[in-house]
């Protein structure tokens, strides 16, 4: 970020394209691509402050989601609150939730974290499956129908998409600022070693848990759209594994640790996913995931850094951005 | 009686943990690595073992034989391509490596044999013994004997034999190691092959008496992590107790609770693990 003014042309293109993506393809079809893309790449960026910045790769981050999600919806059915009423108490669940696990797991190295992440989020999955006031295995419903506007529910795709454009422009905005301050150096040299962070004065546990409770504040959100969209949710939706390992793939895909490298990954990725979806039909959704593991296994193998870093390396030097992570 | 014939079978299959988990522990141990895709190493010594008998007739000895020496070779396989090169990364690509090899393996293994449960047909071990009023499936037994030599045999491999010593050698000090003579990244496959192999012998004990699918890899590899933080990292004999505790436990839950619980509580004790001693119970600090 050292040149400004050759940065912000670019990020104003970006903006531009987004906003008027969904007029140009007015179709709904395209329109829900948009929306899934949006909200993937909020889930992938927000994954990407702990799990990219600070180094400490969460694979169970759906916990924060389906909280997220589900707090809408549930309290919308117990008494019938505006969905969005629940996405502050989804937030504050969450936030509960990473000082819970963060505390212990944080201590310890990156491959315990990312281990027990995986099994909080599994344990949180199968209880929820079992427990009946969040409607066990069968999942809960929202609104059928609008009472007024404060519901959420719109008919069609245009009213989110710009909701969830907004989300997204408030978290690379917070990105860009935690980038640019001490936080952010923090992160960084927490990432690139601990111990030499820890010997230099930096707050390594402290640091740690409250990049925790930033993402899981911005995961949160995202569940709480995505039910609040589509108006459903159950354990899989919410909790499930896959939920977590495409934010991750996305994140690393484009850049781990990078402000657009989310973007660029959703980016890629959601038409992809759309693509086997309607080539292959029912078991589209099965080949979808063996390609999303040819895809992790191929990154950590040979580009870790990400198609960002890739670029950085054999882009022509008058193409780069300037601000190499 | 049949609370007794519970403790039995949970321990039998405890065994059976315990001997996939230890080869996990190995690779922790030796590699400070961890594999996410150990569970899927299982799951593909159970559909190995199903093409054995179903392609070739074969019995349990041969399935057994054919699990350990297929996923010998994969682990090897997959150390030369994948994890030598993603050792000396950064974590990130580290744990990416395993977590992608695990949803490509469990999904090409849901695209090849869909996502329906399978089991053996009946094999020479079918029937069950009476044990002093305890009913026992044959099948079972001799698993969860043999899971306990085979782990046993693992750990007086690791400590009493050259080669054992020499994977040692390659974990305490690589560079020490090869002023030695000793080739670390042979080494390293060796166990690879041999925490895989481990694996693919543990599916096949257990897919002689439970029936399964290809998501069965998930859950057992979430069971090893736990039995290896409760055992200690790195150590076999720790694997080996955790083990049999682990399937104690998830016996004893079912039992009293209701199946589905048997993971919760098991994940639930993991959880609680972490708070109280992360260190492992056995583990030093």
């Amino acid at each position: 970020m050292k040149k400004p003014s050759v940065v912000r042309p670019k990020i104003l293109l970006l903006a531009a394209c987004l906003l008027i993506y969904p007029l140009v393809f007015s179709d709904a079809f395209y329109r829900d691509i948009g929306v899934t893309f949006l909200l993937a790449a909020i889930s992938a960026s927000a994954w990407n402050i702990v799990g990219g910045y600070a180094g400490q790769v969460s694979v169970g981050h759906s916990m924060f989601y389906g909280i997220g999600a589900y707090a809408p919806l549930l309290f919308y059915q117990l008494w019938g609150w505006p969905p969005m009423f629940g996405i502050p108490i989804g937030i504050v669940c969450s936030l509960l939730l990473a000082i819970v696990i963060g505390a212990p797991t944080l201590r310890l190295t990156g491959h315990y974290f990312s281990m027990a992440t995986i099994a909080v989020a599994e344990l949180i999955r199968i209880f929820t499956g079992t427990w009946d006031l969040v409607g066990a295995a069968i999942g809960l419903q929202g609104p059928a129908v609008a009472r007024g506007w404060w519901d959420l529910t719109f008919r069609g795709e245009l009213p989110y998409y710009y909701i969830f454009l907004g989300v997204l422009a408030v978290l690379l905005y917070v990105t860009y600022a935690i980038e640019r301050r001490r936080f952010g150096y923090y992160l960084g040299a927490i990432k690139a070693g601990e111990r030499a962070a820890r010997s230099l004065g930096v707050p390594v546990r402290k640091t740690k848990i409250e990049a925790l409770m930033l993402s899981a504040t911005f995961t949160s959100i995202a569940g709480s759209l995505y039910s609040i969209k589509t108006g459903f949710i159950d354990p899989e939706s919410g909790f499930g594994i896959l939920i977590s390992v495409q934010m991750v793939i996305i994140a690393a895909l484009g850049g781990a640790g990078t402000l657009f490298g989310p973007l660029v990954g959703a980016l890629i990725l959601i038409p992809l996913q759309t693509a086997t979806n309607t080539w292959f039909g029912g078991s589209g959704s099965g080949l979808t995931y063996i390609l999303y593991g040819g895809i992790i296994v191929l990154i950590a193998r040979f580009e870790p850094g990400g198609l960002f870093e890739l670029w950085e390396r054999i882009a022509p030097a008058r193409w780069k951005s300037g601000h190499a992570a | 009686m049949l609370f007794l014939q519970v403790i039995v079978g949970g321990l039998l299959l405890g065994a059976i943990y315990a001997l996939f988990s230890s080869g996990l522990t190995l690779i922790w141990g030796m590699m400070n690595f961890i594999n996410f895709a150990h569970g899927e190493f299982v799951m593909l010594g159970m559909y190995v073992s199903l093409l054995v008998v179903v392609w070739l007739s074969g019995g349990p000895a041969a399935f057994g034989f054919a699990a350990a020496v297929a996923l010998f070779v994969l682990g090897v396989i997959i150390y030369a391509g994948l994890i030598r090169h993603v050792m000396r990364g950064p974590m990130l690509a580290q744990i990416l490596s395993t977590f992608g090899l695990a949803l490509l393996l469990r999904y090409t293994a849901f695209f090849i044999f869909s996502a329906n449960f399978v089991s053996l047909p009946q094999t020479s071990l079918s029937g069950t013994i009476d044990v002093g009023g305890i009913l026992m499936p044959l099948a079972q037994l001799v698993s969860g004997v043999l899971a306990i030599v085979l782990t046993v045999g693992l750990h007086f491999m690791l400590t009493r034999t050259t080669i054992g010593s020499r994977l040692l050698a390659v974990s305490e000090d690589r560079n020490a190691a090869m002023l030695m003579g000793i080739r670390p990244n042979r080494m390293q496959a060796l166990a690879w092959g041999l925490s895989a192999g481990a694996a693919g012998i543990a599916g096949a004990l257990m897919a002689i008496s439970y029936p399964w699918s290809p998501s069965v890899g998930e859950t057992f590899g979430l069971t090893a992590f736990v039995v290896v933080a409760l055992g200690g990292f790195g150590s076999v004999p720790g694997a080996l107790y955790a083990g049999l505790i682990i399937g104690l436990i998830q016996a004893i839950s079912a039992f009293w609770l209701g199946p589905i619980y048997k993971d919760i509580v098991v994940y639930a004790l993991f959880v609680a693990l972490l708070w109280l001693r992360p260190q492992g119970l056995m583990g030093k600090a």
